[in-house]
């Protein structure tokens, strides 16, 4: 699995967690504002909900066990920090 | 924890707001709504004592009707402290209608069951339940709802998950069927009367959108809440409200297990969140609120972007519904 993973380039990563997040939480309306270190919480593009939904996609699509403690906003606040944190757990 | 300086943010003269919701329900009653007197649905609870209380100030107890609606979920309290609050208000229609064969007929516990199952697969017959969230001042965790299942055997440990999306949705749209079934109820007994309902959420409840959507969210008036939760105790003391009432741990008591409103919504105990509310709508900065709180500024600062961030994914819930065309003879 890691190594199929790992065969995705960081940028084709990043799309594909942005292009999650358009669908699900804007609706597949691109909006430009929101840049890869953009917080999706102050921006109000996911709430509580849409963290647990980011977690549900994480495990299901990166078989990945996201841990409680590593449910934090250094993780999960912005599409950068979701492909960085994707991609270390891959590799861990 | 909060000294009495800290707390003294919150005080109001009690005797003369009282006399001034009464007037404004009496004028609101008659002007606006049309109506002749008030269901109050009564949970044992402080913010429907009060509620209660403040209505028969409004209309007089004579045209006030309290509604008490337990489920099968419900604290064993609840019927005896809404019966008090009734007796020393002098309000004589009360109605009891247990709300279980409602709840029953809709698939209520059965739904959630099935739901709390998804991420607890050993939840079974006998077993409780209920969800929690993380504290919110410990530190930076995003918030996410856990279930905790307890087996019914005796001194059996009880079981945490983390709830999936699926889960936690699925067992707050079953919990769900309760405030909406009562509110159903309250518009029966409110249509057959020509009276109007009352709302009970204190202003904790309101500003966080701790409330069901066209369940207790839905009302003609909502008397208290403008008023922090802090308030509405001092109120509820000097309209009487009876003792155990007002020493009672404020609960949600929608869940089969015991479960207190930190757990479920607010992370911290009411009165923190008061004075964390209030310092944030008075403009204060989290180190201007430590004075307040009591609270590291560190704190503050978490529970400002819990609060900013709960009042942005609950602002649907006070939203009439959006019309996408103009109707300027009903909205002006």
């Amino acid at each position: 699995m890691s190594h199929v993973t790992q065969s995705v380039s960081d940028q084709e990563l990043q799309q594909s967690v942005r292009k999650f997040i358009v669908e699900n939480f804007l609706f597949g309306q691109e909006n430009p504002s929101i840049k890869s270190d953009t917080s999706l919480l102050e921006k109000g593009v996911i709430d509580s909900t849409g963290v647990l939904e980011l977690v549900s996609m994480i495990e299901a699509k990166h078989k990945i066990k996201v841990d409680d403690n590593e449910l934090v906003p250094d993780n999960f606040d912005s599409i950068a920090r979701l492909t960085q944190y994707i991609r270390r757990k891959q590799g861990a | 924890m909060t000294t009495g300086t800290q707390g003294d943010v919150l005080k109001i003269d009690v005797k003369r707001e009282i006399d001034r919701i009464a007037k404004e329900i009496a004028k609101v009653l008659g002007q606006d709504l049309k109506r002749r007197g008030l269901v109050v649905a009564l949970s044992g609870g402080i913010d429907s004592s009060v509620v209660g209380a403040l209505a028969v100030r409004a209309v007089g107890a004579g045209r006030v009707m309290g509604l008490l609606m337990p489920e099968r979920d419900s604290s064993p309290e609840t019927l005896g402290l809404s019966r008090s609050l009734a007796k020393s208000q002098g309000i004589e229609n009360v109605v009891h209608e247990d709300i279980t064969p409602m709840l029953d007929a809709f698939g209520c516990y059965r739904r959630r069951d099935e739901a709390v199952r998804s991420v607890v697969p050993q939840f079974g017959p006998g077993w409780k339940s209920k969800i929690v969230l993380p504290p919110v001042t410990d530190d930076d965790r995003l918030r996410i709802y856990s279930v905790i299942a307890l087996p019914p055997e005796p001194g059996a440990q009880p079981i945490k998950a983390r709830l999936t999306t699926e889960a936690y949705l699925g067992i707050l749209a079953a919990s769900n069927f309760k405030q909406r079934v009562r509110k159903t109820l309250e518009y029966y007994h409110a249509d057959r009367l020509n009276y109007a309902v009352t709302g009970t959420p204190n202003r904790l409840e309101y500003d966080q959108g701790f409330f069901v959507k066209l369940g207790d969210g839905a009302a003609d008036v909502k008397p208290i809440a403008h008023l922090y939760k802090t308030q509405v105790y001092a109120l509820a003391e000097a309209l009487g409200v009876p003792a155990e009432i007002r020493q009672r741990p404020p609960t949600t008591d929608t869940y089969s297990m015991p479960q207190s409103q930190e757990e479920f919504y607010f992370s911290l105990p009411y009165n923190l969140m008061d004075l964390c509310l209030y310092a944030l709508n008075q403009g204060m900065t989290p180190q201007e609120a430590t004075a307040v709180t009591g609270l590291k500024a560190e704190q503050v600062e978490r529970v400002y972007r819990d609060i900013a961030q709960t009042r942005a994914s609950t602002r649907y819930l006070h939203l009439r519904p959006q019309l996408v065309g103009q109707v300027p003879e009903i909205h002006t």
